[in-house]
C-alpha cells in the first residue's frame, strides 16, 4: 500500500537509504541526516516497505574504486542509483529532479508504460534539461525485478543504473517463502571515460583485447590440434580480416566488474542461517559485459527472467546480458561461505561477492574458465563447420556444443504452419557487405538451446533460453499476421553497428500497426552477442515452449544465429528499440519503433 | 573526433650520417568523410629529405577501403614541388594495411607511391612489423635526386612493444635507398645510394 501521501525529498530519501546493506531484512525509520554519507552497501537493499511517489535527484561525484577514481552520477547521493521498491496496482509519481550542468533522463527498463512516461530524450519525450526536472506518471501493472538507467549520454555507463523491486498485487503464483531477499546489480567500472573508450574503439577495434592470437599461442593450439590445423585457422580468420578471439569490445583491461558498486576485494556479502531460502534478483546493469553467474559448490533455481516468473529451472549457471535481470532461490545448508563468482565472458575479469552466515567470512575464489574462441558457427556457417573436416581446427568448445544443439534444438517458428496462410514476412534478405557491414550469415542457425560461447561442455548445467517456461500462459495466442526480420550487422573495423546494414541516423523507423501481432526475427550476422531490447512491450521468446513461451525485454542474439519473438503492439507512441551493449547502440545498432 | 599516428619518430644510426625520421598522420571526421594530413621526412646532418606533406579528402567505399584525393606538396631542403593526388588505403585480405597513391604534378608528370605494412604479434604486446615503401616517377627530377621509374625504397623491420597501446618503443632495421636511375644520380653526387641502419623510435597515437 501506499504509504507515502507526498513526495517530499526528505521522506522519498528515508527509503533509499534505509536498510543494513548486506544484511539484507531491515527496518529502519530513521531518517539519515545526510544522504552523501549513505553507503552503497545500504542503497542497493531493498526498502522495508513500497512506495509509489519518489523524488530522484541527479547529481554527480567522484566514485572510487580500489585506487582509482572516475566520475559517478547519484541519485539521492548515491551511485550506483538506490533500490526503488513499488508495488503492482499502484499510480506511480516519480519527480527526478537534474542539478547537472547536461540533460539527463530515466528509462524504466522492462516496464510496460505509456511511451512518453518510457524516458528515452528524442523518442519518447525531450529529456529532463539541464537544472531542470520531469515527473513520471503511470500505472503499475506487473510486478517483479527490474531496473532504471539513463539514457542521455552515456550517464548509464558511469554509475546512473538502479534496481527495481515490485511486490505482486496478489498472492503470488508460486510463494516461496524466502527468508532473505536481496538485489545484486552487476556493472563494469571504469575510470577511463565513455567517449575516451569510443575514440579508442574508433582508432583501433581491438584496442582493449590484450588475449588475441600470438606467434607464442600457436605452439600451443598446435600441440592441441596439429599445426597444420592451426595454421590453417588463422589463415582462414586473418583472410577474413576478423578475430577468433574478439568476445567482449571493452575488457577487463579497464573494467572492474561490481556487485552492488563494490569490487571483488570488497567482497559484497549476503548473510543468510543454514537452511534458509534466499532469493537472489540479479541484473545486468553494465555497459558492455556479458557475465556468466554461478556460485561454486552450490545448485540453485532460476524463477524468474526479466521480472517474469518462470517454472523453477534447477542451474548451477546462466550468462546474463546487460540489461537482462535473473531471480533466483539458493538453499545453502551449511554453515559455511560461499563465493559468488560472476566471471566476464572473455575472462578478463570478475565480480565477486559471498553467501556467508556471518559478516567478514570469504570462499574460495576459482580460477576463471579459459576464454571463449569464436568459431564457424559465430560466422553464421553453422552448418559448414561440420561438414567440413577443415574446420575441425577450430579449438572452440562453443564450436562443439553448436554442433549438437543446432540440430536438436526447438523450432523457433512453431506457430508457422498453422498461421502460414495470413503471415507476411518483410524479410529485406542477406544484407550487403559494405562500409557499415563486413560479415553475412550464411547459414545462420538456432541457438536457444546453446548456453553461450564459452558455456558449454564444462561439466556444469548452464541455462539456455530453451529451458525458460512462462509459469502463467501467454495472454495473446493470436499468430502472428506479420514476421520481420531484422538483421545484426557491424563493421568491427570500423566499429559502426546497426541493423540491416545501416546505422540508426540512416535508417527509418519501423512501423507497426496499434494492437498488431508481430513476430520479429533476429539474425545475427555479426559474431559477437547483442542483448536486443525493444521499450514497451514484452518481447515473447518463440524457444520451443509453446503458449508458456516466455516473456522477455532483453533478448540476447547470439553470434550466428536465427531467432524469432513475438510483439502485441498495444500501446501507441515512439519506442525505442536497440542492442543494450552501450557502445553498440551508441554507434547505430538502434532503432526507433513507431506504433500507431 | 581527432586523431593523429606518429608511425615513425625514429633515429637510424650510422654515425655522422644518422638520420632522423618521421611518418605521422593526423584525421577528422567521420564513418564516412574523413580530412587527412600525412606527413613524413628526414634530417640528416641539418639538412632534410623525403619530405612529402599531405592533405586529402577521405571517403569511405567499401568495408575495409577508403579512397582518398587532395594535394601533395614535396616540402623539405630540396625544390619544392606540388602534386594532386588520388589514392585508395585499407585493409587488404590476410590483414595487410596497404596505401597507393598515383600523384599528378603542376608539369604534368606523374609519379606514384606504395606502402604497406603488416603486424606479426610475438605475443600481445610485443609486435614485429614488416613495413615496405616505393615511390615511382614517369620522368627524372634531378634536383630532387628522383629518378624515372622506380625511384626509391623505404622498408624496415620493428620490433615494438605495447607498454600500451598509444606507446610503443622499438627497435629496427631500417633500409633506404635510392634504385635504378636514382641511384645513378646518387653516386654521381657522392651520396650513399642506400643505408641499412640500426634503428630507435617510437609508435604513439592519441
Amino acid at each position: 500500500m501506499n504509504t507515502r501521501p507526498r513526495h517530499g525529498a526528505t521522506l522519498s530519501r528515508r527509503h533509499f537509504v534505509t536498510g543494513l546493506g548486506g544484511l539484507g531484512l531491515v527496518a529502519c525509520t530513521k531518517a539519515e541526516p545526510d544522504t552523501r554519507l549513505s553507503s552503497l552497501v545500504e542503497a542497493s537493499a531493498i526498502p522495508p516497505v513500497a512506495s509509489s511517489r519518489h523524488t530522484l535527484t541527479i547529481e554527480t561525484r567522484p566514485w572510487v574504486i580500489g585506487s582509482r577514481e572516475s566520475k559517478g552520477y547519484t541519485v539521492n547521493g548515491s551511485v550506483p542509483a538506490p533500490t526503488l521498491r513499488w508495488r503492482e496496482g499502484d499510480d506511480m509519481m516519480i519527480e527526478v529532479i537534474n542539478r547537472l550542468d547536461t540533460q539527463t533522463s530515466i528509462h524504466w527498463h522492462g516496464i510496460r508504460l505509456p511511451a512518453d512516461m518510457d524516458g528515452v530524450p528524442g523518442v519518447s519525450f525531450a529529456g529532463i534539461p539541464a537544472k531542470g526536472s520531469f515527473t513520471y506518471r503511470f500505472p503499475l501493472r506487473q510486478s517483479g525485478t527490474y531496473w532504471y538507467h539513463s539514457h542521455s549520454g552515456m550517464q548509464e555507463a558511469q554509475g546512473l543504473f538502479g534496481a527495481i523491486v515490485i511486490d505482486p498485487r496478489d498472492a503470488p503464483t508460486r510463494p516461496y517463502d524466502c527468508a532473505r531477499d536481496y538485489v545484486m546489480v552487476l556493472s563494469d567500472w571504469s575510470d577511463v571515460a565513455p567517449h575516451d573508450i569510443i575514440s579508442n574503439l574508433k582508432q583501433q577495434d581491438d584496442y582493449y583485447n590484450f588475449r588475441q592470437r600470438t606467434v607464442a599461442s600457436l605452439f600451443h593450439e598446435a600441440r592441441q590440434n596439429g599445426l597444420g590445423n592451426a595454421i590453417d585457422n588463422r589463415l582462414m580468420w586473418s583472410r577474413m580480416r576478423m578475430s577468433a578471439t574478439d568476445i567482449s569490445d571493452v575488457s577487463g583491461v579497464i573494467y572492474s566488474y561490481l556487485i552492488n558498486g563494490h569490487s571483488p576485494d570488497a567482497n559484497w556479502t549476503a548473510l543468510f542461517s543454514p537452511g534458509e531460502k534466499i532469493r537472489l534478483r540479479v541484473i545486468n546493469a553494465s555497459a558492455m559485459t556479458l557475465f556468466d553467474f554461478r556460485i561454486p559448490g552450490l545448485s540453485f533455481s532460476i524463477i524468474a527472467a526479466d521480472g517474469q516468473d518462470v517454472e523453477p529451472v534447477p542451474v548451477d549457471e546462466f550468462r546474463i546480458a546487460p540489461a537482462e535481470t535473473y531471480d533466483l532461490i539458493v538453499q545453502p545448508t551449511e554453515d559455511r561461505a560461499w563465493t559468488i563468482f560472476v566471471q566476464a565472458e572473455d575472462r578478463t575479469g570478475y565480480a565477486r561477492g559471498t553467501l556467508a552466515p556471518r559478516k567478514g567470512m570469504t570462499g574460495p575464489i576459482p580460477p576463471m574458465d579459459p576464454r571463449p574462441v569464436r568459431s564457424m558457427i559465430d560466422m553464421g556457417m553453422g552448418r559448414m563447420e561440420a561438414q567440413s573436416p577443415g574446420m575441425s581446427g577450430m579449438s572452440g568448445m562453443s564450436g562443439m556444443s553448436g554442433m549438437t544443439s543446432s540440430h536438436s534444438a526447438p523450432s523457433t517458428h512453431e506457430n508457422r504452419s498453422s498461421a502460414s496462410s495470413h503471415l507476411v514476412v518483410e524479410d529485406p534478405g542477406p544484407p550487403p557487405r559494405n562500409v557499415e557491414n563486413q560479415n553475412v550469415a550464411l547459414d545462420p542457425v538456432n541457438r536457444l538451446a546453446e548456453p553461450g560461447d564459452g558455456l558449454g561442455n564444462n561439466g556444469r548445467r548452464v541455462l539456455t533460453y530453451a529451458m525458460l517456461r512462462a509459469l502463467s500462459p501467454a495472454p495473446d495466442l493470436r499468430p502472428p499476421t506479420r514476421e520481420i526480420v531484422l538483421h545484426l550487422t557491424g563493421n568491427m573495423m570500423r566499429y559502426i553497428w546497426g541493423f540491416d546494414a545501416k546505422k540508426f541516423s540512416e535508417a527509418d523507423p519501423i512501423h507497426l500497426t496499434l494492437n498488431e501481432r508481430v513476430r520479429i526475427t533476429l539474425i545475427n550476422d555479426t559474431m559477437m552477442e547483442h542483448p536486443i531490447h525493444l521499450h514497451g512491450f514484452w518481447s515473447e521468446l518463440e524457444n520451443g515452449q509453446g503458449d508458456s513461451r516466455p516473456n522477455k525485454h532483453t533478448i540476447i542474439s547470439q553470434p550466428g544465429s536465427r531467432l524469432s519473438y513475438l510483439v502485441t503492439a498495444d500501446t501507441p507512441g515512439m519506442w525505442a528499440f536497440h542492442c543494450h551493449l552501450i557502445y553498440h547502440m551508441h554507434l547505430g545498432m538502434f532503432r526507433t519503433v513507431v506504433v500507431s | 573526433m581527432v586523431h593523429g599516428l606518429l608511425n615513425q619518430f625514429e633515429g637510424r644510426v650510422a654515425g655522422a650520417n644518422s638520420t632522423f625520421r618521421w611518418d605521422g598522420e593526423a584525421w577528422v571526421g567521420g564513418d564516412y568523410n574523413r580530412l587527412w594530413l600525412r606527413s613524413e621526412g628526414s634530417l640528416t646532418r641539418g639538412r632534410m629529405s623525403d619530405g612529402v606533406q599531405e592533405f586529402l579528402y577521405s571517403r569511405s567505399v567499401s568495408t575495409y577501403f577508403d579512397i582518398q584525393g587532395g594535394v601533395r606538396v614535396d616540402l623539405d631542403s630540396g625544390p619544392t614541388r606540388t602534386w594532386g593526388a588520388f589514392g585508395i588505403q585499407g585493409l587488404a585480405l590476410y590483414q595487410f594495411e596497404v596505401q597507393a597513391t598515383a600523384y599528378v604534378s603542376d608539369r604534368g608528370r606523374f609519379a606514384g607511391r606504395f606502402q604497406g605494412s603488416y603486424d606479426i604479434p610475438i605475443t600481445n604486446r610485443l609486435i614485429l612489423q614488416p613495413q615496405i615503401e616505393l615511390n615511382l616517377y614517369s620522368k627524372a627530377d634531378r634536383l630532387r635526386g628522383n629518378g624515372a621509374g622506380l625511384s626509391e625504397i623505404d622498408t624496415g623491420l620493428r620490433l615494438r612493444y605495447e607498454f600500451w597501446r598509444k606507446f610503443a618503443p622499438y627497435i629496427a632495421l631500417t633500409y633506404g635507398g635510392a634504385l635504378e636511375q636514382a641511384r645513378r644520380f646518387a653516386r654521381e653526387q657522392n651520396e650513399s645510394a642506400g643505408n641499412l641502419r640500426l634503428t630507435f623510435g617510437v609508435r604513439s597515437w592519441f
